[in-house]
């Protein structure tokens, strides 16, 4: 068999051709968002909002609200107790994000068993890619698009907030309506990526693809090209995976991202464990101040 | 004098739970100058920083940057602030003329896309402060005093009238740091206020104007060489004699 049958044979089914494009969109919009939660330092938050929007979808579900409105309810809420136990007690700001996550992760779970409803928990904890229907994929399209549009219209306010919120401040801006989109964003992004590799593995998508596209350039311009292109490659190469070896599909998708992150760390050339080595072989006379 | 202050401060007060971190501060601070903040760590000077950009509300008091009160300078772009070292990334990935752009997004549109006279304004800023062959360097890849001149080039492109810098000369060797003074001597002589708050005595006379000595209060407000007397460093820096007990010495020299 050669490539083009590997790339191709799946491609009659259209369940594949579904999960494929789901994955290829939450990949990019997860990339995208991940180049600044990364540089922010908001890593953790990325995954407590993702497992705190869960009990949001589930009453979405009962009521029959969209999916994104109950998970964004449930993502402000999460930032809004995280804010005030770490404001009003001596619990520390990872303890309170670690508390409150647990916790709302916990009550969606618990509603997960309460519901009546052909949904399978397993799909939700780890994603079923591979049974997204053609309205999920609406669904996930659009929410993605929103959050796609959104981040690239104030991408620079965005990269402003990260770099430096006491001059955004000083010069008149809001941090703190800056970093409320931000979180409002992540929110939405969960949603679209719960589908495809489920509440459990979200992070690693709103993670791992900022941290590799950081350590292969310094520039943030070329951070938000590089990071949805490595991200979608990589899941879609972890989908193809799942089709041939018969295993599960959010589990490669992360996997491979995480084989990607394990290369570039290594071999990147300037900010690689390996890949610096060789490269300061070489007479590097500019470099001043390295980090 | 007619012309607005750059900073009034008028019976400023703050507190942090029990802890009083400024208590009735009164100071002026005058455009056309460079006025030097000098304090010990706790002594109030980052908390005066952030009362004069209003991040932080005094419990009493009144602040005016450039006759308004902080929110409105801050929307008119007034107000540039030169940060402390350890309060940036230096791996973040941005150029130094992306760092000196981000002080044009006051004036710039919902995408702050720049337009062409920001770009003529960011190149005259990094042209000013020497750094225009450094324009498109990471900004971690550049020495202490380069990275600091970077920042004042951001407040330059900003416009601003009043600058604030903390600590510019930690971690800056001595030629830096007589460039950046000049740099701030030249910035001030275009009727800008400049405050400096910094540890370093033996830069003080070549680097101020004035000097104001604080401890949670304005100890001395005047001349250079008069905060220079020993006993009045002596007090703003807790070892007065009047009081046996505090013996904290100044830290943190660079």
């Amino acid at each position: 068999m050669n490539l083009l049958d590997i790339l191709l044979e799946p491609l009659q089914y259209e369940f594949m051709l579904r999960a494929l494009s789901a994955t290829a969109i939450a990949a990019i919009v997860c990339a995208l968002l991940s180049c600044w939660l990364v540089l922010i330092g908001w890593s953790l938050m990325g995954d407590a909002v993702s497992h705190a929007v869960l009990p949001g979808v589930v009453i979405a579900y009962v009521i029959g609200a969209p999916f994104a409105l109950g998970a964004l309810v449930f993502g402000v809420v999460a930032v809004a107790l995280i804010g005030i136990i770490r404001g009003t007690s001596r619990v520390k700001e990872d303890a309170a994000i670690g508390i409150v996550f647990t916790t709302l992760f916990a009550l969606g779970l618990v509603l997960i068993s309460v519901t009546p409803s052909q949904t399978d928990l397993n799909h939700i904890l780890f994603g079923n890619v591979l049974g997204v229907s053609a309205s999920d994929l609406v669904q996930i399209a659009v929410l993605a698009a929103v959050a796609f549009a959104v981040l690239l219209i104030k991408r620079r306010d965005l990269t402003l907030f990260a770099f430096d919120p006491i001059h955004t401040f000083a010069i008149g801006l809001s941090p703190r309506l800056l970093s409320g989109l931000l979180l409002g964003v992540l929110a939405l992004t969960a949603v679209v990526a719960l589908q495809v590799v489920g509440v459990v593995l979200v992070v690693a998508m709103l993670i791992i693809p900022g941290a590799t596209a950081h350590l292969l350039t310094d520039r943030f311009g070329r951070m938000l090209v590089i990071a949805p292109s490595l991200s979608a490659v990589s899941s879609l190469v972890g989908i193809y995976l799942s089709y041939w070896v018969d295993a599960s599909s959010g589990g490669l998708v992360v996997l491979v991202q995480g084989i990607v992150f394990a290369a570039v760390y290594l071999f990147s050339p300037r900010h690689g464990v390996i890949g610096r080595r060789i490269a300061s072989r070489k007479p590097v006379a500019e470099s001043v101040a390295g980090d | 004098m007619t012309a607005t202050p750059g900073i009034a401060v008028d019976g400023v007060s703050v507190r942090y739970g029990d802890i009083v971190a400024l208590d009735d501060v009164r100071l002026t601070v005058a455009p056309g100058r460079v006025t030097a903040l000098i304090g010990m760590n706790g002594s109030g000077k980052s908390t005066l920083f952030k009362t004069i950009t209003g991040m932080v509300r005094p419990a009493a008091g009144t602040v005016a940057v450039d006759g308004r009160p902080p929110a409105a300078a801050r929307r008119r772009g007034v107000v540039g602030y030169v940060p402390q070292s350890e309060d940036v990334d230096w791996s973040f990935p941005v150029s130094v003329r992306d760092v000196v752009m981000m002080g044009r997004y006051g004036h710039l549109g919902i995408t702050r896309r720049p337009r062409p006279a920001d770009h003529r304004a960011v190149d005259e800023a990094l042209a000013r402060v020497e750094l225009d062959d450094l324009a498109d360097r990471q900004i971690g890849r550049l020495s202490g005093g380069q990275r600091k001149r970077a920042f004042v080039a951001r407040g330059i492109a900003q416009d601003a009238r009043v600058l604030l810098l903390d600590e510019p000369f930690a971690g800056v060797d001595k030629r830096s740091e007589a460039t950046i003074v000049r740099l701030l001597r030249e910035l001030a002589a275009d009727g800008r206020t400049i405050l400096v708050s910094t540890h370093d005595l033996h830069a003080l006379p070549s680097l101020a104007d004035e000097a104001v000595l604080l401890l949670r209060r304005v100890v001395f407000h005047g001349s250079v060489a008069e905060a220079l007397r020993p006993d009045l460093l002596a007090r703003a820096f807790g070892l007065d004699p009047g009081h046996p007990r505090s013996t904290t010495a100044p830290e943190g020299e660079a």
